[in-house]
This record gives structure tokens, sequence and C-alpha cells, in this order.
């Protein structure tokens, strides 16, 4: 799935005039494909270099409480909080979705490999999929670089679909109305405040309602 | 651009992208360092995280920028309903729905491209 979305990615950016180094390390180094989007394209249309990093950073705000809720789960485990710094910067959606999921269910030792693990891979075929997309480009016609594109944010709703606990679903739900509501209003700061909007409405309801049985303790 | 040859090229474009980009996850961990894992702030976090994902995958299928702009909304909307269809049916699976969106969505993609609809 990596593979292929980040096969658009490559593709776009060879078409943005992205050289092939840089693209596969974008990859690497941003490794979100909203922001890597947003490099590419400004690039290409030749935005100043300030509003390119704007532009990519604010792509890629969510980072900051993706990274804030994931990290606890590392926090017993010494090994693994001594390599914090490099835990968040190989972070993606995917594998925030999946170690949120899955981890706090298991032993505080083996949060770690599996995270690990599951960037390694992800990490891999991301890199994999760069480099072959930006050598295949020419080849590709618009309609299979556009799908592989659109394979992305398909692949999120669904990841998404499968979450359980209810202030997150409420919060997915609330962000998913208001998320292009405040895009109308404001491009760059719209985003930010969808997530505190619709993630505090989550948090207040969910606390108002009934607990729900058999709701585990939230992720 | 005059500007970009200032700071080191591509690459330096490059490297103030990634950091500018980093300091996010960085903000993340600086904070989790201070709060109680398992209190009410953490937890709001995760809510946020949550609704500012969502914002994004849903402004991404009706108001993309880029590329796929150029692709009609109904095109993308009936891809994920088939592909929502195909996630119930085999039991809320992640891999028949998203590629059967996808799947649906380049063949509409391509059906336009040769002039077929």
């Amino acid at each position: 799935m990596v593979l292929a979305s980040m096969m658009g990615y490559g593709s776009l950016a060879r078409d943005s005039g992205l050289s092939f180094g840089v693209s596969v390390v974008s990859t690497a180094t941003v490794w979100g494909l909203p922001g890597q989007v947003a490099f590419a394209e400004l690039f290409a249309v030749g935005a100043p270099v300030l509003a390119i990093m704007v532009a990519s950073s604010m792509a890629n705000l969510r980072f900051l409480p993706m990274s804030l809720s994931m990290l606890p789960l590392f926090r017993g485990d010494s090994q693994a909080w001594r390599w914090r710094y490099i835990l968040v910067a190989i972070m993606s959606i995917n594998t925030w979705a999946l170690t949120l999921r899955h981890g706090p269910s298991m032993t505080q030792d083996q949060r770690f490999p599996y995270y690990l693990g599951l960037c390694i891979v992800c990490m891999t075929a991301g890199l994999a999929g760069t480099a072959l997309g930006y050598h295949l480009a020419a080849s590709f016609p618009f309609y299979v670089t556009v799908s592989l594109i659109y394979l992305n944010p398909v692949y999120f709703v669904f990841l998404f679909s499968g979450v359980r606990h209810r202030n997150c679903i409420l919060a997915l739900m609330f962000g998913a109305v208001l998320g292009p509501l405040f895009h109308l209003i404001s491009p760059e700061w719209g985003l930010p405040f969808c997530g505190v909007i619709a993630g505090s409405a989550a948090y207040w309801i969910d606390k108002r309602m009934a607990p729900l049985k058999g709701d585990g303790e939230t992720p | 651009m005059s500007e970009l040859t200032l700071i080191g090229g591509l690459w330096g474009l490059l490297v103030l992208v990634s950091l500018s980009t980093y300091i996010w996850r960085a903000g993340g961990v600086l904070i989790a360092a201070r709060i109680d894992p398992t209190g009410p702030l953490s937890q709001w976090f995760t809510c946020v995280a949550y609704g500012m994902l969502a914002g994004l995958i849903s402004r991404i299928m009706l108001m993309p920028i880029g590329i796929l702009e150029q692709t009609p909304l109904a095109d993308r909307l009936a891809a994920l309903g088939i592909g929502f269809v195909l996630f119930f049916l085999f039991k809320r699976q992640l891999l028949p729905g998203t590629l059967g969106a996808t799947a649906v969505f380049l063949i509409l993609t391509t059906l336009r491209a040769k002039g077929v609809i």
C-alpha cells in the first residue's frame, strides 16, 4: 500500500522537476505524503522558499498530537524511550494507527520491536515506491498516477473505519465534517482548528455520555 | 528562483522542509515527557489527532489540491462508496475496501481519459 502510494508521489515529484535523489530522500526525511505533495507541487510552480516551508510544515502539523498520543506507549521501556526522537521521526499515519490499536495489548518490551519492524517495512516500501514511481513516471498515463495518489486517502478511510473507541470514533466523525468546512475558511489554519474543535467536542461528549460497557481504556 | 541558490539549491530546500516538518514531531516528544500518559490531557490529544486526520482525509477526498483536483468529485465518491460496500461485505476488512475503491476509481478515470464517459 505504502509502495503504491509513494509510486504516485515519485511520479509526481518527477513531473514537478525534483531530482531523483531529492525525491527519494524527501520520502525518508519528510515522511508524510501531504507535506511531500505540498513540497513537490509548490516547487513546481516556483513558490517562494518560505511559502514551501510553511505549507509543507502546516500539512504535517498533525504529527504533534500524533507523537504525543503514541509516545506514552513507549514510556515504560527505557531503551525505547532513549530513542524517542527517532521513533517520532519514522512515525507515519500508518504506523501510528496500527501501534495505537495493537500496542496497548502488548507488554512494554514487545512494543518497541513491533513498532520498529513496522516502520522499517513501511519506510522500505516508501523508498522503493518513490524510486519506482520516479523511473516509471514517464510511462504512466495520467489516470494511473492519479489513481495511485487516490489510493492513499482511501486506505486511511478504511484504516480509520476499524477504530473502536467511542471518543476516537466521535473525533473522526466530527473531523470528517469540519475538515472541508474549515479548509474553505482558511487553507493554512483550517486543519489545526478542525482537529482541536473536533477532538475537544468528541472528548467532551464522550465524557458526558454513559460509559460504554466493555469499552477499555482509551489508547 | 535566486532564493533557491541562496539556501544551497534543491537539497537546501529539502533540509529546510524536513526540519519544518520535524519540529511538530519533536514538539510532541517534549510535551509527552511532561504529561500523565493515562490522564485526560493525553486522551484529549489523541482525540485531536483523530479529528485532524479525519479532517485532512475528508478534505483530500472532497476538495483535493493538486492532480486529484482534476478528477470529478462524483468519481472519487462513487469509488469510495463501492469500497464501503466491499468493506462491509468482507466483514470490515481493510484490503477489499481499499483495493475495490481504487480499482473503481482507476476504471472511471481511465474511461474518462479514453472518452468513453
